[in-house]
């Protein structure tokens, strides 16, 4: 009954869009809708106690992932082999977030022996200790009778034989991955004290094809890369993603009519609108950090402003005005400020208003144009494109205390992990090639690394933390 | 007033008057000698007036494409040139509608590249309605840096890709 009621109230609200929508041709690129996502259930409190031994470089902490340990190996559509062969994927998932990410020294369950079901909340400490691990993250799957699995992850100290925290979640078998994610995350957060950032997702434009000819589709994908989906066909050019804050839209750049203009696309229903009813090109869509508000630029006979528009339609209100680009615009996390880019003053820099659009002053002295300001989630720098020597820089908020962090030959588009210490970014290649590629550099510079994609790619978008 | 500009005058008029009159759409207007002293090379191999090798034909391919310096967007003494042959065949042929298409060079970001070649489309397009051109036959689009034309990363191939083109629509 509430299905049949849910489904009526999409009807009823799709109807005026679609009077709106110039027939099918809004649609005519997006490919078949996506799943729906299953909510990740917290089953265990997190246990936090004791404190961690290890006082050294957390890149030198080792830390043993083995395979998760199973009741009873049951069959699960998570994993053709059951739900023991599922284990051993986990922990691989666990790994790889933390290897990947230059996180730890960490070794993976293709290289430990599997410890048993009922070892997990009790751990043979000695056995992991003599390996060398600092560090030991074990946990069970099980399959649920309600067609669910059920997730433990402990994260325990060898070193004083303490446990250092604990969760479980159920999940649906097709979302198995985000149980992993979610114990990388907890293991993360825990010995380094920094928010969790790997439960999140990437939406970006993947690109084919030769330089002058190029297919650009948009695209998302995990944070580690799996569950990549297509969602246009790439008959049209699609740029400059952005994911709502709740992810249940993007929005993005769509010449599917002919023109550049700003498409919100409801992942649930599978249907699109324009950001705003106008002729007008639009470009560079936002969203306020409460996913009320989308922020687009717009180009009236040549000039661009910066527009802020409720999520859910109705007026613009123009932030922005007077000659010059002014364009993108990047909210704090508090809501109140928008960073933005404007050549007003002859070439393109960096600028702070508040979010009414009063305020407006300059923050980029530092030489060079500066530009795609994007505010870091945790509100204490701005990371940006160095469009003169095209390297991805960060700043305080004031523009002080410029930083570089990358040297390609042209890097731009920074975009910041859920919890602002990694920066992810596209880097283009010199010559008739030109192909572009998404990186991650982590906020002291190190741990720079080409992401592994399945075409060229280019404007990553980093999502928060899934809900 | 140049001699030019008197015949973009009358050719403007003629163009006015042709609209109030509102001509089939799929039928332009022969040429008309008395528009433009550029006579117009006709023969059965030539594509009709309203496609693109006739205007490419007609102005000079050369003529159908401005070009700018780095971030900047003004219409020098050669782009105006280009523009006014343009706006000569436009006046001559007023049914015929068109697209300027801006463009960007690589070395400029994504968003910005995307403003920045609307800029220019809409300079060129201003140039043609101070030359008596009605807006509204003017469309313009943007491409910002997506559809370079000279693919190497050196500066003759970044002048070559900060443009606008003119293209008829068909």
């Amino acid at each position: 009954m509430r299905h049949l009621l849910a489904t009526a109230l999409i009807l009823v609200a799709a109807a005026p869009l679609a009077a709106q929508s110039a027939g099918q041709s809004q649609n005519q690129d997006l490919g078949e809708r996506l799943p729906q996502d299953g909510a990740v259930q917290t089953t265990e409190d997190e246990g936090l106690s004791g404190s961690v031994s290890f006082e050294g470089n957390l890149e030198d902490l080792g830390i043993a992932i083995p395979a998760f340990a199973t009741d009873r190996d049951a069959p699960t559509p998570a994993n053709a082999a059951g739900t023991a062969a599922l284990g051993t994927e986990i922990a691989r998932v666990v790994y790889g977030d933390l290897r990947n990410n230059g996180l730890f020294k960490p070794t993976g369950p293709d290289a430990l022996p599997r410890p048993a079901y009922a070892e997990i909340a009790t751990p043979n400490y000695a056995t992991w200790g003599n390996r060398g691990a600092d560090m030991l993250v074990q946990g069970y799957v099980r399959a649920q009778g309600s067609g669910q699995i059920a997730v433990g992850c402990y994260l325990y100290d060898t070193k004083l034989n303490t446990q250092l925290a604990r969760q479980g979640w159920l999940v649906t078998p097709g979302e198995w991955r985000r149980a992993a994610h979610k114990c990388a995350d907890m293991v993360y957060s825990r010995l380094s004290g920094e928010s969790p950032f790997f439960d999140s997702r990437i939406a970006y434009i993947a690109e084919t094809g030769p330089k002058d000819k190029r297919v650009k589709r948009l695209a998302i994908m995990d944070s580690d890369g799996a569950n990549h989906r297509f969602i246009t066909s790439g008959k049209s050019t699609a740029l400059t993603p952005r994911y709502s804050p709740d992810y249940k839209k993007l929005s993005y750049l769509s010449y599917v009519d002919g023109n550049p203009r700003i498409y919100v696309y409801d992942i649930g229903t599978g249907r699109q609108t324009l950001v705003t009813q106008s002729r007008n090109p639009t470009f560079a869509p936002r969203w306020s950090p409460d996913g009320r508000y989308i922020l687009y630029s717009m180009a009236v006979a040549g000039n661009t402003d910066i527009y802020r528009v409720p999520a859910t339609g109705g007026e613009s209100v123009r932030l922005t005005s007077g000659p010059g680009i002014d364009i993108g615009g990047s909210y704090s996390p508090d809501g109140k400020q928008i960073v933005f880019e404007s050549d007003r003053s002859g070439s393109q820099q960096c600028y702070v208003m508040n979010a009414d659009g009063s305020n407006q002053h300059r923050i980029s002295f530092g030489g060079g144009r500066c530009a795609t300001p994007e505010w870091s989630p945790r509100g204490d720098q701005i990371a940006f494109t160095n469009a003169s020597t095209f390297n991805v820089s960060v700043m305080s908020p004031n523009g002080q205390n410029v930083r570089v962090l990358t040297r390609g030959w042209q890097d731009e588009a920074p975009t910041w992990a859920p919890n602002g210490r990694i920066i992810q970014f596209f880097r283009s290649s010199r010559g008739r090639g030109g192909e572009a590629s998404l990186w991650q550099v982590d906020l002291t510079g190190r741990n720079e690394r080409r992401l592994s994609t399945i075409a060229g790619a280019s404007d990553p978008a980093w999502g928060p933390i899934l809900p | 007033m140049t001699k030019s500009a008197l015949f973009l005058s009358a050719a403007a008029t003629l163009a006015l008057a042709a609209c109030a009159k509102k001509p089939p759409e799929q039928l332009p207007p022969a040429p008309q000698e008395t528009a433009t002293p550029e006579a117009v090379e006709t023969g059965a191999a030539t594509p009709g007036p309203g496609t693109q090798d006739h205007f490419e034909t007609a102005v000079g391919a050369v003529n159908t494409i401005v070009y700018f310096d780095t971030d900047q967007y003004d219409i020098d003494s050669e782009d105006g040139s280009k523009l006014q042959a343009q706006a000569r065949y436009f006046a001559q042929y007023p049914n015929v509608n068109f697209t300027i298409e801006g463009h960007a060079d690589e070395r400029g970001t994504r968003e910005y590249n995307l403003a920045l070649g609307e800029r220019r489309a809409n300079a060129a397009k201003n140039y043609l309605v101070s030359l008596g051109i009605p807006a509204a036959r003017i469309r313009t689009v943007s491409y910002g840096k997506e559809r370079p034309v000279a693919l190497d990363s050196s500066e003759a191939a970044w002048a070559q890709n900060r443009r606008a083109a003119t293209v008829v629509i068909n």
